[in-house]
């Protein structure tokens, strides 16, 4: 017979544990999936009001669109749900809403171009049917598709640029940004022997997605690759691991400080814009930032932008952006799709890409004028763009990132060889990607 | 009024079988009732809910052609624990490499040993100064417990600035030349953790010490200066033996709290950093994964542990979370009833008592 004191006992401990617990049992809801059935045709005329759902809205910008939008469609009016800046946290968030069958009401989604596969495969998102994707970027067309079929519309794209200090370089006699890595490091020493004392690279290499992006930059640039045409884990190929090698003497020698193990985007652009770095590998939103005349920025004016380097030619950038899919528990899928087809028009992404300087996916934009006289970049963003590589397209991707990230991170670390650490990540990933 | 209840209860009256009954039994239930539901709704059917989710496994196998997950979730019985030792995820963390929940298991414990020790240390010799009656001590108070009262992401998003590599952490080391990489994944990455706890915590152990020390009466201390007592002496033989049931109070809350860290390493750290993981985190990275499953089971292993250290403290350090004295007094002549029970059935003759003693209430 429990006694009054114990069951107090009992209650206090309860209580100082009930939260974690109370953490775990939230997700609950067991089934989700549903059998994947082809999209019912008719279910694709249903039109009335429908929510959009994305991040956090930091240019201002989506806002005006939907107000265009619903002015011209007072029937079918989109409301716009903001989710937190962390990306991690909207994926929870979406996740959460298909696994509770729509219970939030999330209609069109603005889907990371690495959720394509989990959402799609779980269910979460409605197959896109005949829709017509000629005239956008391939790269961002293959990254809204799982298994030959459109689940998300290509909506921003991303890739990283080389940023360069053009005023140092022109002052030690160098005309052209740098192809490979060797020729980084010895414009670097040319820099350095000029007396000027400034670090040479920095990337994001902080044990994040950044870490992965950067880490996937390296080995495709080298030649290597994470998983072969047939879709079969090549991580540990002497081509993948000369590109990590090359990385982990860049720590060693100092070509790369070390306090970039702990650089997100932001910490980096920092590094750059206080004059301490040479050469950075970021996304094109630097560019306006970096070329701030307001004091915030000390290179304004004085840096180029290039596409990554290699090993031995033109780096590989990895692919980013946001396409945008359309919930599978949605009612009113008519009216999602039109907003989806209509926010993505070539008119519609000039004007957002002029107010947000995000990456368009609309091809014929990125040669304009009216953009390009606005976005010097947008040629070198292209190129980028255009030999940019997806990362791997995984229905567990959250763990195929983590297992890259501990490779990268023990091997940039030196807690572990290049070839130790790749072998290592070759057996995980032969455990995820089946 | 604790004496007077005791002694009401200990009188025995014919009408009633048990001689501790007051007779109000179905009243309190009654007026407990409503406590107890709300208790059962917030705090036992999550738990059973976690626990049955525990036992459950989402079904991750993909349909070849389509490309879908196969829907639903398998029952598969205890296999969420055991794999824990059948089919370990080793990481590398401080303490090399090993199981994921292992290693955040060390985590946990160090941070809490450590962490716990250290901040007691700080809190009692916080709770001196602000006992003492000088010029100022509003504000010596006031200062003392500002950490506390800070909202823990936001601690450790200052911690972060103050250990960013070239923040002040490494400057008042002297390492701005060769800094040392505090929110990294390493050792350091370990103290910087410990420190900002300590810092945010030992405050709360100096308030409830403090209280402690206010209940004790001055003519103890001038009895012991009568008597020639050194200071030392004064602290230990009276200060920290009279003390003593308010600090374990405040000890124990800690290492419950401590067992639990999540905000300060998630915001300073980072997610999936194996040097500064701990349960709470792994079970929360789990979820995100949607492995519910999984997370539960963690969960409950959390859950398990810190009841066990609950339940040591209780018994080792005998630690007064309730501080009921009228329940004290009924146990106490409870176990005195079954002793003289004890003893009448050794006698084998009836001999008819009365218990005239009341509870021996302090």
């Amino acid at each position: 017979m429990a006694s009054k004191h114990s069951l107090g006992r009992l209650a206090l401990s309860v209580l100082a544990t009930s939260a974690v617990l109370a953490s775990a049992a939230c997700g609950s809801s067991s089934s989700a999936a549903g059998s994947s059935s082809a999209p019912a045709d008719d279910s694709w005329n249903t039109k009335g009001p429908i929510n959009y759902v994305q991040g956090k809205d930091t240019s201002g910008n989506v806002k005006s669109i939907i107000d265009k939008w619903n002015a011209a469609n007072p029937n079918e009016k989109v409301s716009l749900i903001e989710l937190s800046e962390s990306a991690d946290e909207q994926r929870a968030a979406m996740i959460k809403n298909a696994e509770s069958k729509g219970a939030s009401n999330y209609d069109v989604l603005s889907v990371d171009v690495v959720w394509t596969a989990e959402f799609a495969a779980n269910g979460y998102l409605a197959e896109m049917p005949n829709v017509d994707t000629s005239g956008y970027l391939k790269a961002a067309v293959d990254s809204g598709t799982y298994f030959n079929k459109l689940y998300a519309f290509p909506s921003t794209s991303d890739g990283a640029m080389l940023y360069y200090r053009k005023d140092l370089l022109t002052a030690a006699g160098i005309n052209a940004a740098p192809k490979t890595w060797d020729e980084m490091k010895a414009d670097c020493a040319a820099v350095k022997a000029k007396g000027v004392t400034i670090d040479c690279y920095g990337g994001q290499f902080q044990k994040y997605e950044g870490l992965t992006c950067n880490f996937a930059e390296m080995v495709n640039s080298a030649g290597g690759e994470f998983l072969s045409a047939d879709g079969k884990p090549t991580v540990n190929s002497d081509k993948a691991v000369a590109g990590v090698k090359w990385a982990v003497d860049a720590f060693n020698d100092g070509t790369i400080p070390k306090a970039a193990l702990t650089w997100k985007e932001e910490e980096s652009r920092k590094a750059f814009q206080d004059g301490k770095l040479l050469f950075l590998r970021n996304w094109p939103y630097v560019y306006s930032l970096a070329n701030k005349t307001d004091g915030s920025s000390s290179v304004a004016g004085k840096f180029g932008v290039a596409p990554i380097p290699g090993l031995t030619g033109p780096g590989v950038s990895t692919l980013g952006g946001h396409n945008m899919g359309i919930s599978k528990f949605t009612k009113n899928k008519g009216t999602a799709l039109a907003f989806v087809k209509w926010w993505n028009s070539a008119e519609n992404q000039k004007a957002n890409t002029i107010a947000t300087s995000n990456a368009p996916t609309w091809v014929a934009l990125y040669t304009d004028p009216e953009l390009t006289s606005k976005f010097e970049y947008l040629p070198v963003l292209k190129s980028s763009i255009d030999n940019a590589k997806a990362r791997p397209k995984a229905v567990k991707y959250g763990d195929v990132t983590l297992a890259i990230q501990d490779a990268a991170y023990s091997a940039l670390n030196g807690q572990a060889a290049p070839k130790a650490a790749m072998d290592s990540l070759q057996t995980k990933l032969e455990g995820l990607v089946k | 009024m604790a004496v007077t209840t005791a002694e009401r209860a200990a009188t025995p009256t014919k009408r009633r079988k048990n001689a501790f009954s007051d007779g109000q039994g179905t009243l309190a239930a009654i007026l407990l009732s409503p406590t107890l539901l709300v208790m059962f709704i917030v705090t036992g059917i999550p738990i059973v809910m976690s626990v049955t989710e525990s036992f459950f496994r989402k079904n991750d196998g993909i349909d070849p052609v389509t490309g879908a997950v196969k829907s639903g979730t398998d029952f598969v019985g205890i296999q969420n624990f055991t794999d824990i030792f059948a089919h370990p995820a080793t990481v590398a963390g401080v303490f090399g490499s090993m199981d994921r929940l292992i290693n955040a298991f060390l985590n946990t414990t160090v941070f809490t040993i450590v962490c716990v020790i250290l901040e007691t240390i700080l809190g009692v010799i916080m709770a001196l100064i602000m006992a003492k009656a000088f010029r100022g001590r509003g504000i010596v108070r006031a200062s003392i417990l500002v950490p506390w009262a800070i909202p823990t992401i936001v601690s450790a998003m200052m911690w972060k600035l103050i250990f960013n590599t070239s923040g002040v952490a490494n400057k008042v080391l002297g390492l701005a030349d060769n800094p040392i990489l505090w929110l990294a994944d390493n050792k350091y990455s370990q103290w910087a953790i410990i420190t900002a706890d300590v810092w945010k915590t030992a405050p709360f152990i100096g308030l409830l010490t403090l209280a402690g020390l206010q209940t004790i009466p001055a003519e103890v201390y001038e009895a012991a200066k009568v008597d020639g007592a050194n200071a030392w002496q004064t602290f230990t033989k009276i200060t920290l033996p009279m003390v003593k049931p308010a600090l374990v109070v405040a000890v124990l809350f800690r290492t419950l709290d401590t067992l639990r860290m999540f905000d300060l390493p998630y915001g300073m750290i980072g997610p999936n950093k194996y040097s500064v993981e701990t349960l709470s985190m792994f079970a929360y990275q789990e979820a995100q994964q949607t492995r519910y499953g999984q997370a539960a089971a963690y969960s409950i292993f959390l859950f398990f542990y810190i009841v066990l250290v609950a339940f040591l403290f209780v018994k080792l350090l005998g630690a007064d979370v309730i501080g009921d004295e009228e329940l004290r007094a009924v146990n106490a002549q409870r176990k005195r009833m079954k002793e003289l029970h004890k003893k009448q059935a050794k006698a084998t003759k009836a001999v008819r008592t009365t218990i005239t003693s009341g509870g021996s209430a302090s």
